[in-house]
Parts: structure tokens; C-alpha cells; sequence
């Protein structure tokens, strides 16, 4: 600072130095280019990572048999593994060999010990799923040859060496061998039968409970009809007698499913598996319950391969068991794709409309701006807030109007005054509305004015130029707000929750084994756009953060989203092809 | 202060001799006097298709034509020429009232085609439009099919019998010399031609409708020599067809192609005549310069 001079130089050159920089552009290139790498490193590490715990979850584990300190036996899967500081107070119980090996392997991990989580299953018989074993608590551990894995409708996984297999209470193998080959050669046969009695237990009651509701529909009707004086007596009766006639049926109908029902069990029931817990316990195995079982320790690649394609197999197409946390997610698939595409055929003609007039017909002023700024703004209110709205405003109100004025033999069992895949539709159509709208204006806007003038110099009124000339040459840019609108919709989950997505279904929004889907009087056919639905990002949501047993759930909830993902993925990319087929057709060649 | 145009041949060579007239005449326009045009004998005998009458064209303050009075004759081609922006394209987009697109532009005077009015009271727009065919600077082909590109004017008038399709489309293609280039694939989207064959396309979906006259607006500006030929040679065989008016910025193409033209300035008519007059003995030393490329 003594030497004005210097200084002055000094800021000079500093200054000249950081003009470079900016002129150069160097360190920008480096900013950006960091900046974007950084996204997609943490894109990718996301993907990867979901990507990774979602597959491998099928892969089949080894069984191992662990014996503790305590004595205690543990048979069961290893499914993940941590280190953890073992508590002093742990420790001063251990004898002297133990504690040396516990220094061991603390002076090895920077004073941390391993422990692994095994799954030991046979929650029936145990009361519990898991175990935390520490290795230095291990006195025995070995992979035993004929330890075998059961998986189960009911009671979760069991583990255990077979002992003996029964026909008709007689002994026909007692050799883990020759009862496996048993078990093999059964197996499927009895689990077709299973399947056979869950489709006449779901399918064929149902649509004998079905047309018995109808028929009692209609007298109800009947019978309303009758005291507002609108039919006499003797239609009334006649009414009272169809319902009478069909009840007798359906009785007749139940008692003869129900036989056919008796009749698989008892066949199923000849076979009985004798098993043998870890611990010593003996224990029956009913194979009709047994999705599926394999000697882990036995199988080679192929076989394992065989498991995993199966368990996947399972995943998509199957209905979830054990409350959701094992089995398919297939209702929650129909759920997601359902409930979007029917969202898809409400926004986008919507949209598209809206972004018309503003664009086409309304003449740019402060009230243009205002609506457009509003619509923007819409876009960022909170779901939920969406939600709260459909409830209120689109089940209670149109649902109640629509009981009423459709349904009203039903009440008071509300039809559509209750969350729906239409109103779950209606209120994400609500929520994507804006990116459908400021994608098609851009899209609109983008249309060169020498098209439309081409258009209205041969004599074209203003409609005709739309739908004839701008709507097409837009078309690529509509698709791109849909594909936008359907990835939103999609992966959308807290207003769900408020409208219709529910924790089980039974029944599927979209049925195609059931064709009496209507909405007031208009028929939607396979559609049910009434009935609740599952939903994958629901399904995320409920299994991982609302099942009582979070470990049990941990591979489905990566699995469901692996699976959500790809759905998503699915969608948009089908629409990206729809959606270059029309680039090409309409877009390119000149010059 | 009116300037008064210059009578006589004689003393035309002596104000060509001098620039300074020249000069002042455009100077006066620039100061925005009133100048009026020159319009030879010549189109007094002609039957004219459009009548141009004292139009006048402001597009919101700023007014880009100014009394504009002309006659189209029946079966020529007339050449609309003027340094950019004087409002040739502004006039003939007002033929065909393409300027109603744009809201500021307010308009006085009045044109009439064929005795019916353009501007008049109760004129359906888009009736009128389909009396006229007009070619843009740039081609305009629309996404769709050759096929559907040439006969788009009968199908917004519900036309569908095929036969009547077929037979317009191949008689407009064969109007615009595009006929044998593209008869085999009628079917294929109009994109895929080259630019020279897409200003083909255009003048072919602009005659399809058989207009009472024809508006091109610098059809060849965009396009390559070659094709700017073709193009060339289309107007000359559509010429006694089809009554043509023509904007052009390139003074050969309207020597060659073009029967009456017109020196257009700032908006207002300097001088209109037979093309041979104009481009070899004008009237006006203004129109003289312009033409021999003095200036402009
Ligand atoms: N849409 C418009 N809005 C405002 N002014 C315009 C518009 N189009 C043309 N003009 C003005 O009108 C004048 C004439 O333009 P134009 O008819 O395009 O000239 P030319 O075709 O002879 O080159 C120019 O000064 C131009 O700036
Ligand atoms: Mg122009």
C-alpha cells in the first residue's frame, strides 16, 4: 500500500486478467459443462442404483445354518449385511476366546464388527421373520445340501429339510431325495387346481353375485316406480318375480361352485409335505399354498435362472400377497396405465382446446396475459392441493349428481360419490392441464404464418386452416406437452391417495372379462371408471412406509419402482416414436 | 405542392439528361407531397380484370400506400417493380385482402374485380378469396400430399367426387409443368420436392381453383437460377390463360415476362405503361433510372 503505484498496477493487471478469463470462455465451458455433468451423474447414480436393488431382488439366495453362542439355530437367507460398534456392555459378557476374536476383527474394521441380517421366515411357528446375527457370535455356519425354500400364500417364506411325503396319509417317500422328486412331479399339477378354484371363487361368484344385484336393482327401481305412480301393480309384481327367478338361480349357480370348489380341494388335500424346521420342529406343508420352493443350495445356474425369471414372471403378472409386500403388482400396473391413459383422453382434447382459442382467437390484451400467467401458476400449486379439490369438488358434488340421477337404486352405496379411476383421471387431467396447454400454444405459435396465409389465400375460413393445415404441422409439438402431461401423471402420488388409489383392489379398473363398465348412461365397456385402483406409486408409498414389517418390504418397494420407472419409460417412448413418425411426415423436405 | 408530371416525349430527354428532375420528384415523395402517378394510353383500351381505386393503406400511423389507382387488363401479365419496401407486396396482399390478418391495418378506397367490389360492404372474404390464386415468395407447400396440396381449395369447398379431383389435379400439375416430375407420386408428402418443384406445387394449387386473376409474389426470389427459369417459362405459357400480377424485384424477369408494368415508390404508383415502354422510353426520368438501375 506505500507505493500508490503498485497497487495500481497491480488492479490493473488483475483486472485484465479476469476480462481474459471471460473472453476466453474457458472456465464457462468448465462451469456448464460441470454443472450438466453433475445432473446427470446424480440421474444416473439414481437409476443405477434403483436399477440394481430392484433386478437383483429375484436373484435366489444360498440358505445357510448358523449356530450361536447362545446355542441357538438360525436356517434362513442372508439378505443384506452391515458393520456396527458392538456395545460395551455386549461385550463384557463374552467368554476369553470370543472377546479375542471380537478384537480381532474390531483391530481389522477400524473397531467395527459384521453382523448379517438372515431371514429365517416360518413366522407362524417363530413369531418373527428376521434375525440379526454378529459373526463373532457364530460358533457354526455352514450351507446345508437339502435346506429348501417355500414360498407361501399365507406366512411368508419357509425354510426347512423335507422329511416325509404323504398320499391319502400314506408314506410314499422319506428320503429328502425321492420326497423332492414327489413334491416336483405334483407340485404343478396342484397348483393349477388352486388357480382354478381362485377363478371360480372371484370370476364365477362374482358375475353370479353380479346378476343377482342387477336383477335386485331393478326391482328396487321397480318398486320406486310403484309409489311415484309412474307403473302399476302388475309391473311391479312381474318385477318382484324376474328378481325371485334370478335369486333362485344364482343359489343354485352358488351351491354348484361351491361343490365344484369342495371337490379340487379335496383333491388337493391328498398331499401332505412333512417338513422339518431349522430348530427341530416338525411341521406340514400344504402344497396348494406353496407358490413355489426350491432346494437353494442345490441348484445350479440355470436352475436359479429359472427362479428368478419366475419370480419376475410373478411380479408382473400376478396379484399381491402377504399384504402387498410379496407377489405381482399386476392390478397396480393395470391401475397406473388405466388411470393415465383415461387422463391422457381428458387433457389433451382439453388442452388443446383452450390453447386454440388463446392463441387462435383471442385477441392479445391484459386478459390474455392474465389467463395465461394463471395457467403457468397453476402448474406449481401443490398436488395435494389438486387432490383435496377432486375430492371435494368431483366426488362429492358430480358423484353425488350422478348417484343420484344413475344410480340412485344402489344408494346409499355411493357408485361414483367415492374415489374412482374417472375422478383419480379428472383431477391429474386438472394437475397436467397447464403443460398441455403451454406446450400446444408453443407448438401452435411455432407454425409459420406463411402456411396459414397459403391457407386462407386459397379461399380456407379460419377453422378450416386449423384443423387442415396449423393443427398437423403442430401435431409433433402437441404430442411433446402429452408425453409431458402423461410422465407427470403417471408418477403422481399424494392427490391418489385423496381420489381413488387404494392399498387393494380386487377388482380391476380395466376388465376385460367383464363388459358392464358404464358412466350414467353411457357404457365404457372393459372400463370401470368407478371402481378404485392400485396404484405403483401408491403401492411405493404404502408397502415401504406403511407396512408394519419394513425389511420384508424393502425389495418390492425397489422392485415397484424399477417397475414405475420403466412404465413411465415405456409411455413416453411410444409416444416419442408417435410423435417422430409425425416430425417426418410433416415437417421435413424443404430445400 | 403537386408535381406535375412531365408531358411530351421531347422534353423527357432532356430531364433524363438531367438527374436533378429526377431528384426532385423522389425528393418531393420523401417529403410526403402529393405526387400523381403516370398512367399511359395504352391500358385505357385494355378490358381490365381489376380495377384498382384510389387506395389508399396504413399499417397502424404509418401509411404504406397512397392513392393507388390502377387497372389489371384481362389476360396479361402485369410486373409490380419499386426498391424494397415501397408496398408491392402490400398491394397485392390487398387484392386478396390477406392484410385483414393483420389487425392494425385500416385501408380506404376501393378495388373491384370483375365489377364486384373487394372492399365493400358485406364481401364475403373467403368467397372472394377463391376467386383469386396466389404464389408466395417462399414456397408455402402444405404438409400433406402432392395430391392433397394441389386440389386443397376444392376440398375446403367439400368437393369429394374423385374423378372431379383427379382430373383438376392433373390439369393444374400439368398447368404448372410439374406434371411429368411428379405423377407417379401424387402420394407422397409435398416436402419431400426440391424448392423449384415445391414453386411448382404452389402455382399449380394456385390455378387449381381456375382464378380470375392471379397474384405472384416474388415467386422466384428463393430460388435457383435453374428453377427460376422454369418458373420463368410457366408464366409465359400461363400468360392469355390467366390474368397474372406479378411482383418482382429482378428487372429482366419483368422485361422478359411481362406485357404492362408499374414503377411503384414509397408507396405510391410513379408510372405504369407497356412493359417495352417502360423499360426502353419512359415517360418519366424517375422511372428510367430505376429501371436501368441507377438507383433502387
Ligand atoms: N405487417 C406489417 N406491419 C407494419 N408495417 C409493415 C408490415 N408489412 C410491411 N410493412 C411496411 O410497409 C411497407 C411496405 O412493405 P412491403 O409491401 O412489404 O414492401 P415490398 O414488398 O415492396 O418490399 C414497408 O415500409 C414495411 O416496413
Ligand atoms: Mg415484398
Amino acid at each position: 500500500m506505500t507505493n500508490p503505484d503498485s497497487t495500481k498496477g497491480a488492479s490493473r493487471k488483475r483486472g485484465r486478467r479476469s476480462m481474459t478469463l471471460y473472453a476466453e470462455g474457458e472456465p464457462m465451458v468448465w462451469l456448464t459443462g460441470g454443472a450438466l455433468a453433475i445432473a446427470l451423474l446424480m440421474i444416473i447414480t439414481m437409476l443405477v442404483y434403483v436399477g440394481f436393488m430392484g433386478a437383483a431382488n429375484f436373484w435366489p439366495l444360498p440358505i445357510v445354518e448358523v449356530r450361536t453362542a447362545s446355542g441357538e439355530l438360525l436356517l434362513g437367507e442372508v439378505t443384506r449385511q452391515q458393520l456396527y460398534q458392538p456395545p460395551v456392555a455386549n461385550l463384557a459378557q463374552l467368554d476369553e476366546a470370543r472377546l479375542k476374536r471380537v478384537q480381532g476383527e474390531m483391530g481389522e474394521r477400524d473397531g467395527f464388527v459384521r453382523r448379517r441380517l438372515v431371514r429365517t421366515g416360518n413366522y407362524e411357528l417363530t413369531g418373527s421373520r428376521f434375525h440379526w446375527v454378529s459373526d463373532y457370535n457364530i460358533d457354526e455356519e455352514h450351507n446345508p445340501e437339502w435346506a429348501i425354500v417355500a414360498e407361501r400364500m399365507e406366512w411368508g417364506n419357509f425354510y426347512g429339510y423335507p422329511l416325509s411325503f404323504l398320499i391319502d396319509g400314506e408314506v410314499v417317500a422319506d428320503t429328502p431325495e425321492s420326497v423332492w422328486a414327489q413334491v416336483q412331479a405334483i407340485h404343478k399339477e396342484i397348483r393349477a387346481r388352486w388357480q382354478s378354484r381362485k377363478r371360480l371363487e372371484t370370476h364365477d361368484i362374482g358375475r353370479a353375485n353380479r346378476e343377482e344385484e342387477r336383477a335386485r336393482l331393478a326391482m328396487v327401481d321397480a318398486e320406486r316406480r310403484f309409489d311415484g305412480g309412474a307403473i302399476g301393480a302388475e309391473q311391479r309384481d312381474q318385477a318382484r318375480r324376474d328378481y325371485e327367478e334370478t335369486f333362485a338361480r344364482v343359489r343354485k349357480d352358488h351351491a354348484r361352485i361351491t361343490a365344484e370348489i369342495r371337490a379340487l380341494n379335496q383333491k388337493n388335500e391328498r398331499y401332505v409335505l412333512r417338513m422339518r424346521t431349522g430348530t427341530g420342529q416338525e411341521t406340514t406343508l400344504h402344497l396348494a399354498d406353496v407358490v413355489r420352493a426350491y432346494p437353494a443350495n442345490r441348484l445350479t445356474a440355470a436352475q436359479k435362472t429359472g427362479v428368478f425369471l419366475s419370480r419376475w414372471r410373478e411380479f408382473l403378472t400376478d396379484d399381491p400377497r402377504e399384504a402387498n409386500q410379496e407377489g405381482g403388482v399386476f392390478p397396480a400396473i393395470i391401475g397406473t396405465v388405466t388411470m393415465t391413459l383415461v387422463m391422457t383422453l381428458f387433457v389433451v382434447p382439453f388442452g388443446v382446446l383452450a390453447a386454440l382459442y388463446l392463441r387462435e382467437y383471442a385477441k392479445a390484451g391484459p386478459l390474455v396475459s392474465a389467463v395465461r400467467i394463471a395457467i403457468n401458476n397453476l402448474a406449481g400449486v401443490p398436488s395435494i392441493v389438486f387432490g383435496v379439490f377432486g375430492l371435494g369438488f368431483f366426488c362429492y358434488i358430480f358423484g353425488g349428481y350422478i348417484d343420484e340421477w344413475f344410480y340412485s337404486a344402489r344408494l346409499p352405496a355411493p357408485t361414483f360419490r367415492k374415489g374412482g379411476v374417472l375422478w383419480a383421471s379428472s383431477t391429474l387431467a386438472l394437475l397436467t392441464l397447464p403443460v398441455v396447454i403451454v406446450a400446444t400454444e408453443e407448438a401452435l405459435a411455432a407454425v409459420p404464418s406463411s402456411m396459414r396465409e397459403g391457407s386462407y389465400a386459397c379461399g380456407a375460413s379460419k377453422w378450416q386452416t386449423i384443423v387442415r393445415i396449423v393443427l398437423p404441422r403442430a401435431m409433433p409439438g402437441i404430442m411433446t406437452g402429452m408425453i409431458l402431461a402423461m410422465a407427470r401423471g403417471a408418477g403422481e402420488v399424494a392427490p391418489l391417495m385423496l381420489v381413488g388409489a387404494v392399498k387393494l383392489a380386487p377388482d380391476l379398473p380395466l376388465d376385460f372379462m367383464n363388459w358392464s363398465g358404464t358412466l350414467g348412461p353411457i357404457l365404457t365397456g372393459p372400463i370401470h371408471l368407478d371402481r378404485s385402483f392400485m396404484h405403483l406409486g401408491f403401492h411405493i408409498y404404502d408397502v415401504g412406509f406403511q407396512s408394519p414389517d419394513s425389511e420384508a418390504a424393502r425389495p418390492m418397494v425397489f422392485t415397484t419402482t424399477l417397475l414405475l420407472i420403466g412404465i413411465i419409460v415405456v409411455l413416453n417412448l411410444s409416444a416419442m416414436v408417435l410423435r417422430g413418425k409425425l416430425r417426418k411426415r410433416f415437417m421435413t423436405g424443404a430445400f | 405542392m403537386i408535381v406535375q408530371a412531365t408531358p411530351g416525349r421531347t422534353e423527357q430527354h432532356e430531364t433524363r439528361a438531367a438527374p436533378m428532375a429526377s431528384a426532385s420528384r423522389l425528393e418531393a415523395i420523401a417529403r410526403g407531397d402529393k405526387v400523381a402517378s403516370e398512367t399511359h394510353e395504352a391500358l385505357a383500351s385494355e378490358e381490365g380484370v381489376l380495377e384498382i381505386e384510389q387506395f389508399d393503406l396504413w399499417y397502424g400511423q404509418a401509411q404504406a400506400l397512397h392513392d393507388i389507382s390502377m387497372r389489371i387488363p384481362k389476360g396479361k401479365v402485369t410486373a409490380l417493380v419499386g426498391p424494397s419496401g415501397c408496398g408491392k407486396s402490400t398491394l397485392l396482399r390487398s387484392v386478396n385482402r390477406l392484410n385483414d390478418l393483420i389487425d392494425t391495418v385500416r385501408i380506404e378506397g376501393d378495388m373491384v374485380l370483375n365489377g364486384a367490389s373487394i372492399y365493400g360492404p358485406g364481401v364475403d372474404v373467403i368467397e372472394l378469396r377463391k376467386r383469386m390464386g396466389m404464389v408466395f415468395q417462399k414456397s408455402n407447400p402444405f404438409p400433406m400430399s402432392i395430391y392433397e396440396n394441389v386440389v386443397y381449395s376444392l376440398r375446403i369447398d367439400g368437393e369429394r367426387n374423385k374423378k372431379t379431383l383427379d382430373e383438376v389435379c392433373e390439369r393444374s400439375l400439368r398447368g404448372a409443368a410439374l406434371w411429368d416430375e411428379v405423377k407417379g407420386r401424387l402420394q407422397e408428402s409435398a416436402l419431400g420436392l426440391s424448392g423449384g418443384q415445391q414453386q411448382r406445387l404452389c402455382i399449380a394449387r394456385a390455378i387449381a381453383a381456375e382464378p380470375e386473376v392471379l397474384l405472384m409474389d416474388e415467386p422466384c426470389s428463393a430460388l435457383d437460377p435453374i428453377a427460376t427459369n422454369k418458373i420463368e417459362d410457366l408464366i409465359e405459357q400461363l400468360k392469355g390463360e390467366y390474368t397474372i400480377l406479378i411482383v418482382t424485384h429482378n428487372m429482366q424477369q419483368a422485361a422478359r415476362s411481362s406485357d404492362y408494368t408499374a414503377f411503384m415508390y414509397l408507396g405510391r404508383l410513379i408510372e405504369y405503361g407497356p412493359t417495352d415502354v417502360i423499360f426502353q422510353n419512359p415517360l418519366l426520368p424517375e422511372t428510367q433510372d430505376y429501371v436501368t438501375g441507377r438507383f433502387g
